[in-house]
């Protein structure tokens, strides 16, 4: 039976200058799973791009709260679950636009389902607003002499 | 992020480094605008982008789409690996002019 085991939590206030520090967490961690550079700039983008959405709307302009990203891993597989503390948004509204009708903005979520394996909000607990997860099935870096990196 | 500009026969050049996330996108956003509304042919060089998101890329969209409204040329060059990758998610490589250089576009402009 699978099962996904936590490797590191981070808390941060969800404000764009703490994207950088996401972003190199991220980054950190899927380094230290053995990550190939695009399985890694995968998940780096939709993080980012995930906790860009809780900034600009379920936080909302003028409004401050906390984020809490979880990465989780079960062998080749790592999860992201991100968590914020806002209202409930209608997770219906929130989804890919047709990418013909050009114009600024609302490209986060088409970035995201385009690289990541799975993503969708599940159920908040108590306390919680909204908890958005992806999962990414990522390829192990190369050693110098072509074999995966040991796991 | 950092940038730069100057002027290249008849374009005006903007040059962004580094990683344009939704931190800076509004300087480059303003940037870019700027020059457009000031009637200038843009080119935004993207060679040395090592990270941009989509609050970058709508800055671009946003760019193009005025100065299309301006008859104006709004183009990229040298765009990144890294910028590259997310422009085709978004099948922006499809919409946007996109040279090597802006030495590869003022030849262009000479044939």
């Amino acid at each position: 039976m699978s099962e996904f085991k936590r490797l590191v939590e981070l808390r941060l206030d969800a404000t764009p200058q703490r994207l950088r520090l996401l972003r190199a967490v991220v980054h950190a961690a899927m380094d230290s799973l053995g990550a190939d550079a695009e399985s890694t700039n995968c998940t780096v983008l939709a993080v980012t791009e995930a906790c860009m959405n809780i900034i600009q709307h379920a936080y909302g302009p003028g409004r401050t709260g906390e984020i809490v990203v979880e990465i989780l891993n079960n062998h080749h597989e790592v999860k992201f679950r991100v968590t914020d503390f806002a209202a409930p948004v209608d997770t219906a509204a929130v989804r890919s636009r047709d990418l013909d009708d050009l114009r600024p903005g609302g490209l986060g979520v088409h970035l995201i389902h385009q690289v990541m394996d799975e993503a969708g909000f599940v159920p908040a607990p108590a306390g919680a607003g909204n908890v958005f997860e992806m999962t990414k099935r990522w390829t192990p870096a190369a050693n110098e002499d072509g074999r995966d990196e040991v796991q | 992020m950092k940038y730069s500009e100057r002027d290249e026969g008849p374009f005006r050049v903007i040059a962004l480094t580094g990683e344009v996330d939704m931190c800076d996108s509004p300087q480059a956003r303003k940037q870019i605008l700027k020059a457009l509304n000031a009637r200038n042919h843009v080119l935004v060089d993207l060679s040395d982008v090592e990270y941009i998101d989509s609050s970058g890329i709508a800055s671009l969209v946003e760019g193009y789409q005025l100065a299309r409204k301006h008859n104006l040329e709004f183009g990229l060059v040298g765009v990144s690996e890294a910028a590259m990758r997310v422009l085709q998610l978004a099948r922006l490589d499809q919409v946007f002019p996109i040279h090597g250089s802006v030495g590869e576009r003022l030849q262009q402009q000479g044939d």
